[in-house]
This record gives structure tokens, sequence and C-alpha cells, in this order.
């Protein structure tokens, strides 16, 4: 099974083959490193920028303004918070040239903590980036997600934010959950992952994955259940999961739904599932003041009110300045699985 | 490198030949004074409440009409990309713009071809001319040009980018992105670097805030040729572009343009736009010097401003009834359709708040 980086390296690659990608650029992106995270190793259309976090996303926008099908890296998120402007500029391109100007492009940016990543590499982005209209914003938990919805993200004519949970960069898929086209493990990382030492020669093979586009604006049920609904993304997603098989011990069955796209996001399978369980738990690793389960929550109270057994829970990370390097101080940032759980169960347990 | 115009005393014309062909110099008036008239007809307007903003560029009038005239003009790589900024109606006068477009940015109604009514005055984007939208910021225009350049530079041919802010706004990081992005070894970019620097920012003097002495300087480091040109002197800003612009054409690298130019009616309506007499005037210089060289009367130059003033205001008059944008429009061009799903654009801009939901509760 091919990891995350190793399905986001197959999409770009599939990008500058057959969806006309002509740049795949940001720092450290092109060879020899080829990504901080292994992700554009081998891709003949990436290349190094300077040290310039504005640049980039400028950049971005004027290759895209003059046609081309950029997708541009932010190393980390904790570096795009100064292209805000630019980013913002991104989304009302086509807006305020009253439809003149689209501009296609991608701005992909590893998210979230879980690495030890201290203050400056675990921060998340997803709430910032629903601040911002006019973007698309993606957020794949498996390698297959990952794959289909950067393929999406690439053939849209506007500008999408592909978020990368980098604590899953790493992991693989599931069986069932194969990237269509995508040889057996060893041969895949003979294939595609750079030698270590000198590369200076080396070439990748490209696998002959399939064209496999994931809608943007599509959730996925990824368990199901009948007694509490669990709205999440990225890196929770597989946490939450594992906070429901646990409880399934106890009698408690919860629906777990990955969002997978922020924006725009199927209101419409979260409210089929709400009605259904009449209890919802929104999960996700950001801080938690003005954060995007918010304003599913507003929406879910404004909309299924009187469908609810049980007050609606938001569950995110503290509202503090950053995340501290301790174990400890990680953990009490951002939700872990105990307190997932806890509060899976208190709502399958409320009575009205 | 640099090559640095003498910047001439106020009225020191006489005796003068001209630096380029009277015919060329007499168009030149011709869109120069048809520049200042839209925007102090701009200024009326929204002083007379048929507007709620003003920004734009008298005083540039003569360094922006010789870059105007000096464009390739077309969409597409092959083309000239322009990225400029809210002073440079000027720019679009000499490429072939309609004033009364400009009037209906002005008044924000629905036939606004440069932004259906969403954004200033100045504010202009041309597709089919490769004109980038304008944008208030002054500065991001900086980051965004070395990507038209970048895929110029790939492309080949003669197309180029100009970029084009203000003094002030080069104290931004972004200017100094521009200056790195366009002179990466071995990817010099096809980019002319324009400041026109008018010595404001809004109330600020710049030089209470800039030490050094040109900002076209900035560039030297770089290896970026750079140019001082008096913007107030339209055969000298005309010479010096066609210049730096012919070496971007053919060397396929960056120059940077600095060009000295007043600012008329101060920075926007916010304060005041009066006319400012203490700074010299480009158009009062030429037309000074095509009168004393005999090549328009006076009387001829009046008649002129009589018949251009006359069109504009009736022109204004009728737009003035033209209809403003529907509120409904809002959610018009948030995104572009996904190829072979027409209906996504409007269902991706309204998304799950579905039709119901509106800011305002709803239409």
């Amino acid at each position: 099974m091919a990891t995350m980086v190793q399905a986001i390296r197959m999409a770009l690659h599939v990008g500058e083959e057959r969806l006309g990608v002509t740049d795949v650029f940001g720092e450290d992106v092109g060879p020899p490193l080829g990504g901080v995270f292994t992700a554009t190793q081998g891709l003949k259309t990436a290349w190094n920028t300077p040290l310039d976090e504005r640049g980039i996303v400028g950049t971005a926008i004027g290759l895209a303004l003059a046609g081309q099908r950029p997708v541009a890296e932010i190393q980390f998120c904790d570096y795009a918070f100064n292209t805000i402007d630019l980013l913002k500029l991104a989304g009302n391109t086509y807006w305020c040239s009253d439809g003149q100007w689209n501009l296609p492009m991608v701005v992909m940016t590893p998210v979230g903590s879980g690495i030890h990543g201290s203050i400056y590499h675990s921060h998340s982005f997803d709430s910032t980036a629903t601040r911002i209209p006019g973007w698309k914003i993606v957020m794949p938990s498996t390698p297959r997600d990952a794959y289909g919805l950067l393929l999406s993200a690439i053939r849209d004519p506007n500008p999408v934010m592909y978020l990368a949970p980098k604590a899953l960069l790493r992991t693989k898929g599931t069986p069932g959950e194969e990237i269509p086209g995508e040889p057996d493990e060893k041969t895949l990382s003979r294939m595609i992952d750079a030698p270590l030492g000198d590369r200076s020669k080396w070439v990748p093979e490209w696998p002959k994955t399939e064209d496999f586009f994931i809608r943007i604006g599509e959730a996925k049920t990824v368990r199901a259940g009948r007694d509490v609904t669990c709205v999440t993304w990225g890196r929770m997603v597989a946490i939450c999961a594992s906070a429901a098989n646990d409880l399934a011990a106890e009698g408690v069955e919860v629906e777990v739904i990955d969002l997978r796209s922020l924006w725009p996001y199927d209101w419409e399978r979260l409210a089929e599932s709400i009605r259904r369980t009449n209890r919802v738990l929104f999960v996700n690793e950001d801080t938690e003041v003005t954060n995007f389960g918010e304003h599913l929550l507003r929406r879910t109270v404004e909309e299924l009110f009187y469908e609810l057994y049980a007050p609606p829970k938001l569950l995110a990370g503290a509202n503090v300045p950053g995340i501290g390097l301790a174990d400890s101080l990680e953990r009490a940032s951002v939700p872990q699985k105990a307190g997932i759980v806890e509060a899976m169960r208190e709502l399958a347990r409320h009575r009205p | 490198m640099s090559t640095s115009f003498t910047q001439p005393a106020k009225g020191e014309t006489s005796g003068v030949d001209f630096k380029v062909a009277p015919e060329l110099l007499l168009k030149m008036h011709d869109l120069m004074l048809r520049s200042r008239l839209l925007e102090e007809r701009l200024i009326r307007m929204q002083k007379q409440g048929d507007g709620y903003f003003w920004i734009g560029g008298p005083g540039e009038e003569a360094f922006n009409v010789a870059l105007g005239l000096l464009v390739d003009k077309g969409e597409g790589l092959d083309h000239d990309y322009l990225h400029l900024h809210y002073r440079s109606s000027g720019t679009l006068m000499a490429m072939g713009a309609d004033p009364v477009d400009a009037l209906r940015q002005m008044k924000s109604v629905a036939s606004d071809p440069y932004s259906g009514g969403r954004n200033f005055a100045g504010h202009y984007s041309v597709k089919a001319w490769n004109v980038v939208p304008v944008t208030s910021p002054i500065e991001v225009q900086y980051t965004m040009a070395p990507g038209t350049a970048l895929a110029q530079k790939r492309h080949g041919g003669r197309g180029i980018t100009i970029v084009q802010g203000g003094d002030a706004g080069s104290a931004e990081g972004d200017f100094a992105s521009c200056l790195i992005w366009s002179s990466r070894p071995g990817m010099e970019l096809p980019i002319l670097i324009v400041v026109t620097n008018n010595a404001w920012g809004i109330s600020t003097a710049a030089g209470t805030q800039h030490g050094e002495k040109n900002v076209s300087d900035r560039a030297k480091p770089f290896g970026i040729r750079t140019m001082v040109i008096d913007g107030n002197d339209v055969e000298a800003s005309y010479l010096g572009l066609k210049e730096a612009i012919e070496y971007v054409r053919t060397e396929r690298k960056p120059f940077a343009v600095e060009a000295r130019v007043s600012r008329l009616y101060g920075h926007s309506s916010s304060s005041g736009a009066n006319f400012v007499a203490e700074e010299p005037d480009c158009l009062h210089r030429l037309e000074a010097r095509l009168e004393q060289k005999g090549l328009l009367t006076r009387h001829q130059m009046d008649e002129m401003r009589a018949r251009i003033t006359q069109h504009l205001l009736e022109a204004s008059k009728r737009v003035r009834e033209e209809a403003p944008p529907p509120g409904e429009a809002i959610w018009n061009h948030v995104f572009a359709p996904v190829p072979g799903d027409e209906a996504s654009a409007i269902r991706d801009a309204r998304g799950p708040l579905g039709a119901a939901a509106t800011a305002n509760g709803g239409h």
C-alpha cells in the first residue's frame, strides 16, 4: 500500500502528465531534496524557490493568470500566515474582475500536530482557510483520498487549498483502499522513492495509476453507526474511528464521517446522519475559538435543533498560542483519543 | 548601467528641439488631455454623489501614456502582461480603453466592464489586453508579476511583463520579492519593474521614511539595469521607456525604471481631491511647449479641452441612469464552473448554505 506522501507524488505526476500541471514549486521542492517530506521527488516540473512564501503564492497567482497550472507548496502551514492577503487576493481575483480571471492553482501545505513539531511545525490552517472565500479547501485522511482529491484540486479551475496532515504522510492505506493501479509496496518504493545519497542520476519509474477523481465537496462515511454522529477531518479521522471501535464494546455505535472537503462541504451527508443519530460530535485539532467546527455546530443548531437529543459538542485544540514541544504539552493542546471516547460516551448516554 | 535623464527646471523648454516626432507628441498630448479630463470628471462625479470614492493618476499622465503606447497589447503569452496600479488611467487610455467605462466603474453600475460594480474607480481589469486586476493593496502586484514573466520566459518571443507601483508601496517586502524572483541566476525574467515615485504615501513625505536616493537603486545589487526618468517630461518618458522595454523584450531580463511624477489631486477623495498647484504639471508643461513651438495654439487646445469635457459630462449623465448590479449578483463569479458541470459555479459559491441562508436572510 502506498503511503500518503507517495500518493501525493503519484498524483502530482499524473497532474504533470495528463492534467496540464506546469509547475510544482516551493522551498526545497525541486531536486535534490524533492520536498522536506519527499512529496515532490522525481517530478519533472518541480523547482526550488527563494525562501519567500509571499513570492511563492504571488508567483502561483501570476502563473495562473498567464494560463499555466501551478501547484505551489508552503513548506509548513505555520509559514503561510504571512501570505494571507495574497491568499485573499487569489480567492477574490475571479470575483473582483467579475468573472474575467479565474485562477487554476493549488497551494498545498502540511498541517497539524503529531510529529513533535513544536510551535512552528504543528499548527493547523483549516479554520483560517475557511475564512478566505473563493478557495476550495480539501484535507485527505488516507492515501487514496490524498490521490483522488489532489487530482480534483489540480483539475479545478479555481484556487484549491490542499491541506496534508503531516502526521499521516508516512501512513499507509488499508486493504481495499488502494489507489487504482498502484503496484505492491516494495515495487512502488523501488520505482518512485529517491535513493539516499547521490541521486543526481536517479530517475523515477512511474506506475500507471489511473485518473481517479474524488469530487471536491463530498464527505465519506468511515464507519456506520446508529447512536452518535462524529464529524471530523484530517489526522483526527483515524483517531475518532478508533475511539468509535472501542466504544462498540460498550454497545455504543458511533458513525464517523470524514468531511474531506471543508469548502464546499457535504452538508447533506452530515444532516442525514445527524437526523438519524440525533447526537453529534465535531472533532478537529485547530484552535477552538472561531473554529470551523463551530460553524458546523451553529448550522446544526439552526437547522436541526428539534432533531437533537443532546447538546451538540465540539472537541478542538486548546486556544493557546502554540503547540508546546513536550509530549505532555502537545497532548494537552489537541484532542486525544481518551477525550474523544469520553465525549462520544457522554453524548450517547445523554437523556433529553 | 544606469541612465539618468536630467530633470529640466520648470518651464525650461524654449530652444530645445523635439526628441520625438511631432505627430507622436500631438498624439500623446491628446491622450494625456483625455486622461486628465477623465480623472477630473471622475473627481467631479464623486463630489456630486455619483460615486463613493475616487483614486487615480492625475500627474502621472506623461509617463503612463507613454507606457501605454509602448505596450504590445493583446491576450496571452505573446503579448505584454500588465500589473498596474490605481493611478494608471493614462496607460489604459493610451491602450484604447473607452473612458466611459471608467465612469461606469465610478458609478458602480452593472455595465462596469472591469469589476461589475464591485471595485473602486481606477481598478482596471481587461482580460483581452492582459491587464490583470488592479488591487487596492499597493504592493501585491510585485509578487504576482514574476509569475506571468516566468511563463513568458519559458514561452519565448517578445512578450514581457510590466509591473508598476509607487514609492510608498516599495517599502513592502513584495518589492524585494520582485527583485529577487526576477533575477534568479539563469532564470532572469523579462520584466519591466516600474516605480512611479510621487514622493508621497497619503500624507507622509517619502523623504521622511526612505533613505535611499532612488528607489530603483535597490535593483542594482541584483544586476538589474536601472533608469530614473523625469515622469513629467513626456518625451523623456517615452524615450526612456522605449529603451528599457526594448531591452527587456530582446534580452529577456529585468529592468527597473523609476519615474519622478506629481500627484496633482492628492492621494484620493479621502484627502479632498483638490488641485495641487505646487507640483509640476506634465500636461501644462507639454502644452506650453507645443504652443511655443507652434504645434498647437492655445485656442486649439482650449477647444479640445472643451470638447472632451463636454463629451465626458454627457456620458456621465447617461451612466448615471444605468442600472446597478442586483444584490443577487454577489454569488456570481465566486468560482469558475468545473469543466462539464456549469451548475457547479453557483452551487460551490452558495455551497452548503443553500438558497435560503444568506447574510441578510436571503433574497
